[in-house]
Parts: structure tokens; sequence; C-alpha cells
């Protein structure tokens, strides 16, 4: 099948078609949903060794320029200033609500800040950027790809290729040169594993990508595994999992607030957001496990043992590491505790499940 | 070879008598990709012809089962409860989903022979 022409590709799509991958459109972009091999031998292949992502129709931005960390203060609730030079920190943009714009990847380098942000929100998030910064500080680098290298392994093919990853940290970042191309490394990802996620210049994408794909250790992965392993890992989706109407409390994202931000406050946002951090949220996420076989997906509903709508389920599917359904999903506090037996309404019946901590696999990043 | 028929939403109803068994076919399987989890339709279902039968889970995705026929359901295939993936590996065989007694065999007439179907799917691609 043939995309629609409205539907944007990335530097690698020629590749994909050559590795046989479904496609499927997510955020306007058509992107590889899985290869071959399908989402539950990716999915296993990352955890067990490495995988290869294209996530090139995320938005990598640079700030540049006097004052572009307090000005970035006044948009994220995230300690940017105490950044060290070469470290990366997750943060969220806010909205006035408290509620969260997006989430994105703050890494401090020497003479700049580089962000990567979804692709979803890209747009509206470099509006909000140009609106808040200033003026001349904020570019966005539509001339580079990305792309994740995830798994126990990717370190191994990496360190092979650049012997500087072994020495960063993992939410660390540096310049690498990676079979003769200059490409600004961050060990991190979205996968609960150790790995990397290379930004590279558009044009050397392709070549980078074979490279890559060359090493023994290395498959490809979709979107469709990308999705399952970071429900695994207990990492959010924007759009499902956190939007515009869920605050970083609510979400049990408290820990990206900095501590002297939540005594400074000075973001879009904070007076909602520090107050909900005493009174307490109103919904609480949460892992949940159902205890039968089916997968209850986005939207299903959660209730008590009375059958009182208690919340709703925000993302859900098939683990397969876990190797049964799993769930994330917001709870009225009273029943956000581990353990505690909830009912999920799939398909007009009543399906027992209970609370469970997140992440559902152990981490595999040090 | 027993006459084997087809929808347009990929399954296949094969006649054992006034019994018909159905399953998905292999271009479905492969287009769902894991299946993870079947909801089998329970004995004593009433099934209408194109009504919803059942639905399997895959790990990207929930997708509905539709019966070939109307009828009554005689079984669900209770393997598929411990082995899901038998629909991946094995669509047409261990794979089946339910077994149906037809309310009216001619209805099976109107359905597309494997050759019909062929000519249907390589339409699509």
């Amino acid at each position: 099948m043939s995309a629609p022409e409205t539907l944007l590709t990335t530097p690698l799509h020629a590749l994909h078609q050559e590795l046989g991958a479904e496609f499927g459109g997510f955020a306007g972009y058509d992107m590889p949903i899985r290869y071959k091999a399908g989402i539950m031998a990716e999915h296993l292949h990352c955890r067990a060794s490495a995988a290869l992502f294209d996530v090139s129709h995320m938005g990598q931005v640079l700030l540049k320029g006097p004052n572009v960390i307090e000005a970035l203060e006044r948009l994220v609730p995230g300690d940017i200033e105490a950044l060290k030079v070469g470290r990366q920190r997750y943060t969220l943009f806010t909205n006035a609500r408290g509620g969260i714009m997006d989430d994105l990847m703050v890494t401090r380098r020497e003479s700049d800040l580089f962000v990567v942000v979804n692709a979803g929100c890209k747009t509206e998030d470099f509006a909000h950027l140009k609106a808040h910064m200033p003026p001349g500080t904020v570019a966005m680098l539509d001339d580079r790809a990305l792309i994740a290298l995830q798994g126990p392994k990717a370190i191994d093919v990496i360190g092979r290729m650049d012997s500087g990853i072994r020495t960063v940290p993992f939410m660390g970042a540096c310049e690498l040169t990676l079979g003769g191309i200059e490409c600004w490394v961050s060990r991190s990802g979205y996968t609960g594993e150790d790995g990397v996620e290379i930004s590279v210049p558009a044009e050397h994408a392709e070549a980078l990508a074979r490279h890559l794909l060359a090493q023994p250790e290395v498959m490809p992965a979709g979107l469709g595994a990308r999705d399952s392993l970071r429900l695994e890992a207990g990492l959010c989706l924007y759009g499902s999992d956190i939007d515009q109407n869920t605050t970083p409390v609510e979400a049990g994202l408290t820990w990206t607030i900095g501590k002297r931000r939540k005594m400074e406050g000075g973001f879009i946002g904070a007076e909602p957001i520090l107050d909900q951090l005493f009174t307490g949220p109103r919904k609480i996420r949460v892992g949940i496990r159902p205890e039968g076989k089916a997968p209850a997906r986005a939207h299903t509903l959660i209730v008590d043992e009375t059958s009182n709508e208690i919340g709703e389920i925000t993302s859900g599917g098939f683990g397969p590491s876990v190797g049964g359904p799993i769930a994330m999903g917001y709870v009225t506090p009273d029943y956000a505790n581990d353990g505690t037996a909830i009912g999920l309404v799939i398909r007009g019946k009543l399906h027992p499940a209970r609370i469970a901590p997140l992440p559902f696999v152990p981490k595999g990043w040090k | 070879m027993s006459d084997v028929r087809y929808t347009k939403d990929h399954e296949w109803i094969r006649l054992e008598g006034g019994v018909g068994v159905v399953g998905i076919t292999d271009y479905a399987q492969n287009a769902l990709g894991d299946v993870v989890f079947v909801e089998v339709p329970e004995a004593g279902k009433a099934l209408t012809a194109g009504g919803e039968a059942g639905v399997i889970e895959s790990v990207k995705a929930a997708s509905e089962i539709y019966s070939p026929v109307s009828g009554e359901v005689l079984e669900g295939n209770a393997g598929l409860d411990g082995d899901p993936a038998l629909v991946n590996t094995s669509p047409t065989g261990e794979g089946w989903i339910f077994k149906v007694k037809l309310a009216d065999p001619s209805e099976v007439e109107k359905l597309m022979t494997e050759a019909e179907y062929q000519a249907f799917v390589d339409g699509l691609d």
C-alpha cells in the first residue's frame, strides 16, 4: 500500500521499504510500524541485543545565545541551570493550567542547548519557543535525522566504532565519529534499555543506518516495538498518558521538577503545579496488570469493586517481555497503591486487575 | 479436498457436514502480526452473517472476527487460550476459531471460492 501524499517521510524511508517494513501514519509521517520479523521478535531482540529505530520524525531544536537557560526555565519545571555540560535531562513544557504541552529532552552543550521534542508537538513547540525565547536563539534542525540504537549490546556496537561512548554515563551526551560521520550522540532512549540516540546529518543517515544494521547484534525495529518497549518501561507516550489536561504531579513526574524550581517557581503553570504538590492530585498515573489474558487498550474504563468509575486506561497492550497484558492509566488516589484490586471493563465485560509498580521490567541501564 | 469459502473480512469457513469451522486466513494473520489473545464466542451464542463473533488481539491492536454465516456457535477453540499464536502458525488448521451450526447452508454459496478470494487479495496489494 502506498502512503497518502500528505504524509511526510524521513531520510531513511527508502531503506525501510528495502527492509520490507509495513508502514503507518504517525504524527504526519509515513513510519515503519514493523519489519518482517514482527513486533514481538523486534521487541525481544531489543531486550536481548540491539535494535535500530528511526525516530527522525521527532523535532531537534537548538537554543543558542545569551540567557537561553534562564529563558527556557520559564517554560519548563526542570533545573536547567544545574545541568552540567554534556548532560541531558528529561523535562516538560507546561501550560498556564499546569498541564503538559509536551515532554522533551534537553542537553547542555559547550555553547548551546540541544533539545528533542515529540513529532506530533514539534510545530506548536517551535512556536512556543519562538514566542518566549530571546529573538534569534531558536533554530529547528530539520536537516538532521535521529536514529536510536537500543538494547544491552548497543554500547558494544557503538563502542567498536568510537570508544568515546564507553565513558559517557546514561543521560550523558557527546560528539562521536561513527563510520566517518560526525554525530551528536546521547546515551538515552525510550525502551528501558541502555542505548543511544544519534543525531546525524540527513544526507549521511542512510549510510550510518546501513553500517549499524550490518553489525551482527543489530536488527531494525519499528514503532510497534517502540511502543510495547516503552510501555513495559513505564514511560509516558505524549498524547496518550500525558497531555494538556494532565499535570506533572498527576502523571507521577514530580521528580522532573527541580528542587530549586519547587522553591522558586518561575515557570508557566508553576502555581497550580506547586499547589498540587501540597493538596495532592485528583488522579494519579499507575501501572496496571490485568489478571486474565485479555489486553486492556487505551480508554478502557477502570472501576472499583462496586462498579463505580475510578479512572481510565491511557496505554495498554501486551508486554512481550512480561508475557502478558500490561497497561497504564489514571485512578483516583484511593486506588493508587500497588496491589489494589480494580476492575476493567473490556467490551462490556468486567475483568479483574491490580495496580502494579512501574516499570514492568527491570531497567537495563545504570 | 473439502469446500472452503472466504469472506472479504478474511475469514474462511470449511464445511464438515452441517457444521462450519471458521478461522482467519493466512493473509489476515500476517496483516495482524503476533496474536496474543483470542476472545472466542461461547457455545450457544447466536451469530448472524457478517456480525461480530469474537476478537483477535495482536501486540498492536484488537480486531473483530466476523461470522461468515448465520447460526449457533457449537464451540470456540479452547486451544487458543493457552496458545493464541496458533492463529499465526496454523491459521487454517489448529488455529481455527469457532465451529458453527449453520442456520441456512445456502449462505455459504454467496461466499468467495478459493480462486475468487485469491484474486480479491491480489487486488489489495
